[in-house]
């Protein structure tokens, strides 16, 4: 089944490409966009960037493959990302990923059974002055506690 | 020489700071305003006389590289703003983009309008949701104030800002990495020469300014170049003006602070950061991952009076001011100004594993030096870390890390490579214990 953008997304694809003189500079935003739509980006939706970029649908995934943030295959609902670099790992990190690991029945890389919450680590998010941290979905959470880390994965997990 | 300022932080504690109303009873777009009134060339030459070493870690004359741009009517200019903040440590660009984005938008009308650009792409990081959404809503009121658009201030000047999004790459911090990956590509760097003035963003002339850097600007315009300058105590190292510096890890008060140029680690480290968190400094990482660690014990050794640091001979490293040029003859590098605390509770062979599995996790993998070596200091540092390398392992770290230095496309070559040398080198001891299957006395632990 070919992959189309909602109206509004579709909207917002026409604003960006306004951006830039070539519609390729738009690859990433545009990825973003299918993403925010279902998770991830399927083939089909590599196949829908190409055709409107103007590109082979192996550069897309060339691309899509490059980039950590991009998945390419379906997440949890939620993703939660805790820093494992330097800064956060003097400051306890190892046993916050500990914490969550066991809070949630799963090991880093996987999704919980009821398919709500992938646990990923990352690297380096620029919150080194308030470690340790995690990013959920597209919000920081930062001077975590181990309590602190239960109530945000409570909710998750309720929702 | 510790001198606080609030001179870019100034709108830090206002209530609703980020907000055009804020920032304009503050006094803002003054300078901008200023800017596009003056000669192209005058703002080039303020922007000189400011001294304003490159914040984003190479430490590059800002306005030196302003003047690299030639007008060609058949390639339009660009200004690229890196704010794509993933250096290990490194965590001040995003303070500026979440309090003061109208400062940066002020900054990026000037320099578009120095060098002759009329349009502007700051490229964010994606996992700065907040710092993008500032940034747009100062884009946003500044287009409805008229400070944005086809007539700026009421000339004729046309500029126009927008946000760029990345993806998740720490190298697409890198500039020629960034190019590619804003126009749509892999972040993969390129070779240099050609540089970004010459064959930039879409094969177009292109300065690339860190976000700290562009936002020093509006100031340097306000008060004038060398009024900037001058609050630095190394004016005289043509490296000036106030900046952010930032501290982590086995700290009291974690943080960015802003002061003049001239801070010391010490300084930085019991004066604005409160001092050791946990027992006593082991080493400190001056300016983000990919500097070479600085241990207390390490005095400065510069007899020659014609030598930079030798106003600090014989004085320990960690009072000599922070400088680009002090730091490059230290051995290390100032980078981006955000040093990593570590206490003698730490495993430096933990530290160092840490690091290089991050380097081995963003390496682009276009150059074999680069993509197997650093691989190969994983794999070994890993080994160590559990007691199970060699010494022979742990010396071969050496020919491979200076395999990859000079022999890679970009400088994540030299990035990864020189603190992995640094540190076992500096904690030569540690390393062997380990290699020779005895856990050193921090036990293999970061965070004890």
């Amino acid at each position: 089944m070919a992959f189309v953008l909602s109206a509004e997304r579709e909207r917002e694809m026409s604003e960006i490409f306004t951006r830039y003189p070539t519609r390729k500079a738009a690859c990433i935003p545009l990825l973003h966009l299918c993403q925010d739509q279902e998770g991830y980006v399927s083939e089909e939706a590599m196949s829908y960037v190409a055709e409107q970029l103007g590109m082979a649908p192996s550069q897309v995934k060339g691309v899509v493959t490059f980039y950590t943030l991009v998945n390419p295959a379906p997440v949890g609902k939620h993703q939660v990302w805790v820093c494992k670099t330097l800064s956060c790992a003097l400051r306890g990190a190892k046993d916050i990923i500990g914490h969550c690991e066991k809070r949630l029945g799963v090991h880093v890389g996987e999704t919980t059974k009821d398919g709500k919450v992938t646990l990923r680590t990352a690297e380096c998010l620029a919150s080194c002055g308030t470690a340790p941290m995690m990013q959920v979905d597209k919000k920081y959470y930062e001077n975590l506690t181990s309590a602190e880390v239960d109530r945000i994965l409570d909710r998750l997990l309720e929702a | 020489m510790l001198k606080p300022v609030k001179i870019l932080t100034k709108m830090y504690d206002v209530p609703e700071g980020w907000t055009m109303r804020a920032y304009e009873r503050a006094g803002g777009y003054q300078a901008a305003k200023k800017a596009l009134g003056m000669p192209q060339a005058t703002v080039i030459d303020e922007m000189k006389k400011g001294n304003v070493r490159g914040r984003g870690g190479a430490g590059f004359p800002a306005g030196v590289k302003w003047g690299f741009m030639k007008p060609d009517p058949q390639k339009p200019a660009y200004l690229v703003i890196n704010a794509d903040e993933g250096e290990p440590g490194t965590f001040k660009d995003r303070t500026l983009m979440e309090k003061d984005p109208h400062r940066c938008i002020e900054g990026c009308i000037i320099g578009s309008y120095a060098i002759g650009a009329h349009v502007c792409y700051i490229y964010v990081r994606d996992e700065l949701h907040l710092s993008k959404e500032r940034l747009w809503s100062a884009i946003r009121e500044a287009k409805d104030r008229g400070f944005l658009g086809a007539h700026p201030f009421g000339g004729n000047y046309a500029i126009e800002v927008y946000v760029h999004t990345g993806a998740g790459a720490y190298i697409c911090g890198e500039e020629t990495a960034l190019l590619e990956s804003l126009e749509g590509k892999r972040g993969e760097p390129r070779l240099k020469p050609p540089f970004p003035a010459q064959r930039g963003v879409f094969g177009n002339p292109t300065t690339v300014n860190n976000l700290e850097t562009i936002a020093a600007v509006p100031t340097v315009i306000e008060m004038g170049g060398e009024a900037f300058s001058k609050l630095s105590s190394l004016h005289h190292l043509n490296d000036g003006g106030c900046r952010l510096f930032g501290v982590s890890g086995h700290v009291k008060n974690p943080g960015i602070f802003e002061a003049c140029v001239g801070l010391t680690l010490r300084e930085l480290i019991y004066d604005l950061g409160g001092g050791m968190s946990r027992g006593e400094l082991l080493g400190v990482i001056p300016g983000g991952s990919s500097c070479p660690v600085l241990l207390p014990s390490e005095k400065v050794n510069a007899p020659d009076e014609k030598s930079v640091l030798h106003p600090w001979h014989g004085q320990s490293v960690l009072d000599v001011p922070l400088g680009v040029d002090t730091m490059r003859n230290l051995g290390t590098m100032l980078g981006t100004c955000c040093a990593i605390v570590f206490s003698d509770e730490t495993c430096p062979v933990a530290v160092m594993q840490n690091l290089m599995a991050f380097y081995r996790h963003e390496s682009c993998g276009q150059c074999t030096p680069c993509r197997e070596g650093v691989g190969w200091i994983d794999r070994i540092v890993t080994k160590l870390l559990h007691g199970e390398g060699s010494v022979d392992e742990l010396d071969r770290i050496h020919d491979i890390g200076n395999g990859i230095m000079g022999n890679t496309i970009c400088a994540f070559g030299e990035g990864s490579a020189m603190p992995a040398l640094g540190l076992v080198r500096k904690f030569r001891r540690h390393f062997e214990e380990h290699a020779t299957g005895k856990p050193c006395s921090a036990g293999g632990r970061l965070d004890a």
